[in-house]
């Protein structure tokens, strides 16, 4: 038991620990500490059979006067209830598990692999969103052509204890490197609806932010993400979420996080450098109907963030940002499955609206006139999707979307500025076909005007494999 | 002053009252839901998460059984994995804690009876097989009784000041209940040895209680549709060992067992499979009632 928490422990700080100093850890010795943990289990449920089938066999013997009643058929008998039945504040009930209904493993592992074809017809090295100036390391656009692994990604999840439950999901990226996207400690019982979070989480806001990537409808995250969110929240910090004791879905969601991705970023600072908060409300209409529906507020603040942006003729500059960034995300979701049962049919129509202001000082140029200034940018973006399973395994989607740049004040720096006009567009299309909840085989085709000039045509496939274990899906 | 007082005094103590109102059961499924309310009876209010038309392994984790798990004092379920894809959503984001896995709010059905079909080896390309056996365990009465005994200690547990009520009831419940098996065992009598057809492999209990001979599954794998192709194969399987009916349940798509019914020339038998999966399964009586008077009448036109 011990030495499982051990290595338990070791796989997570094995994983943890390089990603932070080390180079990417090889996966074989993760591997290789799974396996060995494996065997430790089987170990202990074939152990545990041993006892059980004792137990069953006893099981067994009890069933033997209901079989006996099938000889006689029409003779009624009555037999005697069981004591603990009659007699009342028995004390706890002692579950009669029968041969592998063991319990599940200490620590449940899951893992998503998942790689894709991708073809553009522009480079995506000069990939960038009009009217968005953004840090030259933003994850934007359609990534490498050609083949590529996609993020593949190691799930490990338990309760710690009666108080805690914990989970890591630790991603492999196509170039090697291995990041902490997810591990947080979670209370299992605060009741009255509260639960704690602490670590390094998704942000609750909006829909589809929290949710991992491999569990998204499309292969990319919609535009207003990628220029808004920095593709996907996420930080290290502490989050309370509250559910209301209503029959109609109410829950509150409170952040407060270092604020180390984009809008904000890293800095030395006490204090918090981000703070979210989003409610939710939702329920059913009819059995066929469901919804969810919120509003959220996220609100980061950064220091000297590097922007890529160009001068007014055109060439490229960095410009540094300082100062606070407030992100609204109004979001919608509505799911149809005839009578509540989505395997046959299902329709899921989805929506979310970002509006976005910075608000601050902008040093232009800090390689070369390095000027500073006043800076204020009021942006917004929205994307509208459905998504309709028209028979069992096989889904078609449509996402449309468009992002209004607005027109950002440089201050006493406008002019040395170049500006971009008109609104970014991109309309995507995808089939995918699922062989099983565990597998799924995606076709993708987009026409992304985010960049002026020509549209991109982006095309992808892409395969999601989910390994280990059966991961439940949030809503 | 004094009547105003006394009146806030009133208000507040009606307003706070937790000891009258009634223990909130929520159930993952229909049998589950009945088999609370009959042991319960005015002592529970009974929420169901699921219809007898919704394929329980494929339920969402919407945001209204989320808001039910909440306000839950006891959640029963099949357990077993069956709800693998969406009950832990809903515990662990409803903030509830009496209802959590260890808990004596959490209720496991399938950890009280025997169950079948334990797989020897855990292998995913077996299709979406269950590590604890199959789940399905409502279709045979036996265990209903044995969940029976099990739910009514638990409700005693749970809800303390009313356990005797609980086990009045209970024992009440077994009462009926044994002699309502000892009357579905005399009827069943000619279901005996009788070869059928499965679409999903969720009838083994039924089977193992009334003595039939699952001879094919028509899912090439458990929860994956069967296509043209493999009808095809079912049928030409039958030729060689023929079956007397094939089963479906009220969830699922009847067009498989259709397809066979008709070109095997065989009686097709929509099972209720859960409470309220046909007009005379109101309650856990009428659902073995109308189990039993589809599977002879279909015995009987051969
Ligand atoms: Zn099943």
């Amino acid at each position: 038991m011990e030495s499982t928490w051990r290595r338990a422990g070791l796989v997570l700080c094995l994983a943890a620990g390089s990603a932070a100093a080390q180079p990417a850890p090889d996966t074989q010795s993760l591997r290789r500490e799974l396996d060995a943990m494996r065997a430790e289990y089987e170990q202990r449920i074939r152990a545990l059979e041993e006892r059980l089938r004792a137990a069953e066999q006893a099981a067994q013997s009890q069933q033997a006067p209901a079989q006996s009643q099938q000889a006689a058929p029409g003779a009624v008998v009555v037999p005697a209830v069981p004591a603990a039945v009659a007699v009342p504040a028995v004390p706890a009930p002692s579950p009669t598990p029968t041969a592998r209904a063991s319990p599940p493993p200490l620590l449940e592992a899951s893992l998503i692999l998942s790689g894709q074809y991708t073809h553009t017809s522009r480079d995506p090295a000069d990939y960038r969103i009009r009217g968005f100036p953004l840090p030259p390391t933003a994850e934007i656009g359609p990534g490498t052509r050609g083949f590529s692994l996609a993020e593949s990604e190691l799930g490990l999840t338990a309760n710690i204890d009666p108080w805690f439950r914990g989970f890591a999901a630790i991603a492999f990226t196509p170039d090697n490197q291995v990041s902490v996207e997810e591990a947080y400690v979670q209370t299992t019982s605060l009741g009255q609806g509260l639960t704690l979070k602490a670590g390094r989480f998704f942000s609750s806001v909006g829909y589809l932010n929290a949710q991992h990537a491999h569990t998204w409808d499309f292969v990319d995250a919609p535009l207003a993400y990628q220029a808004m969110l920095g593709r996907q929240f996420g930080d290290d910090g502490v989050q309370l979420a509250w559910l209301a004791p209503t029959d109609q879905f109410f829950e509150i969601r409170a952040e407060l996080g270092r604020g180390r991705s984009f809008p904000g970023t890293d800095t030395n600072r006490n204090g918090a450098g981000m703070a979210a908060v989003s409610a939710h409300s939702g329920g059913d209409i009819g059995d066929s109907h469901s919804w969810r529906a919120g509003l959220s507020f996220l609100r980061a603040r950064a220091d000297n963030q590097d922007l890529a942006a160009f001068d007014s003729v055109g060439n490229p500059i960095t410009n540094a940002f300082t100062g606070n960034t407030r992100v609204w995300v109004a979001d919608a979701v509505w799911k149809w499955a005839p009578n509540g049962n989505p395997s046959r049919q299902n329709f899921k129509l989805q929506a979310e609206y970002l509006y976005s202001t910075r608000d601050g000082s902008v040093v232009v140029d800090t390689t070369g006139l390095a000027s500073p200034g006043n800076f204020r940018a009021s942006q917004s973006g929205w994307y509208l999707q459905g998504l309709y399973q028209f028979m069992p395994r096989w889904r078609v989607g449509l996402r449309t979307e468009r992002l209004n740049p607005g027109v950002p004040d440089y201050g006493a720096n406008a002019g040395l500025v170049g500006l971009d006009s008109g609104n970014p567009t991109k309309q995507t299309l995808m089939l995918d076909w699922s062989p099983s909840e565990f597998s799924r085989w995606r076709l993708q085709a987009a026409q992304d005007r985010a960049r002026p000039g020509d549209p991109d045509w982006q095309w992808t496939v892409q395969y999601q494999m989910s390994l280990g274990a059966h991961g439940a899906h949030s809503y | 002053m004094k009547q105003l007082l006394a009146a806030a005094v009133a208000a507040l103590a009606l307003a706070a009252a937790p000891a009258h109102a009634a223990l909130k059961v929520l159930a993952c499924e229909p049998e589950w839901g009945a088999l609370a309310q009959e042991l319960g009876g005015s002592l529970v209010d009974v929420s169901v998460a699921t219809t007898s038309l919704q394929d329980p392994h494929q339920i969402q984790a919407r945001p209204s059984l989320i808001a039910r798990t909440r306000n839950a004092d006891l959640v029963v379920c099949t357990g077993a994995e069956l709800e693998a894809g969406w009950l832990p959503v809903l515990l662990q984001q409803s903030g509830n804690d009496r209802v959590q896995p260890g808990r004596a709010g959490n209720f496991a059905a399938a950890d009280y009876v025997r169950k079948l079909e334990i797989p020897a080896s855990l292998d995913r390309s077996q299709g979406d097989v269950h590590a604890a056996g199959n789940p399905h365990i409502q279709t045979d009465p036996r265990n209903i009784a044995a969940v029976a005994t099990a739910l009514a200690t638990r409700l005693q547990q749970v809800d303390t000041a009313h356990a005797a009520q609980y086990g009045e009831r209970a024992a009440a419940f077994q009462q009926k209940w044994q002699q309502a098996i000892a009357r579905w065992n005399a009827q069943a009598v000619p279901l005996r040895g009788l070869p059928v057809a499965s679409q999903h492999k969720g009838y083994v209990y039924l089977y193992d209680w009334l003595g039939m001979k699952e001879v094919v599954v028509l899912e090439p794998k458990p929860g994956v549709e069967p296509s043209a192709a493999h009808l095809q194969g079912v049928l030409a399987a039958l030729k060689a060992t023929p079956a007397r009916m094939v089963l479906y349940s009220a969830y699922q798509d009847p067009r498989p067992s259709e397809w066979l019914g008709k070109n095997a020339g065989i009686p097709v038998v929509k099972i209720p499979f859960t409470v309220g999966g046909s007009d005379a399964a109101k309650d856990l009586f009428g659902l073995f009632d109308d189990t039993l008077a589809r599977l002879l009448a279909a015995a009987g036109g051969k």
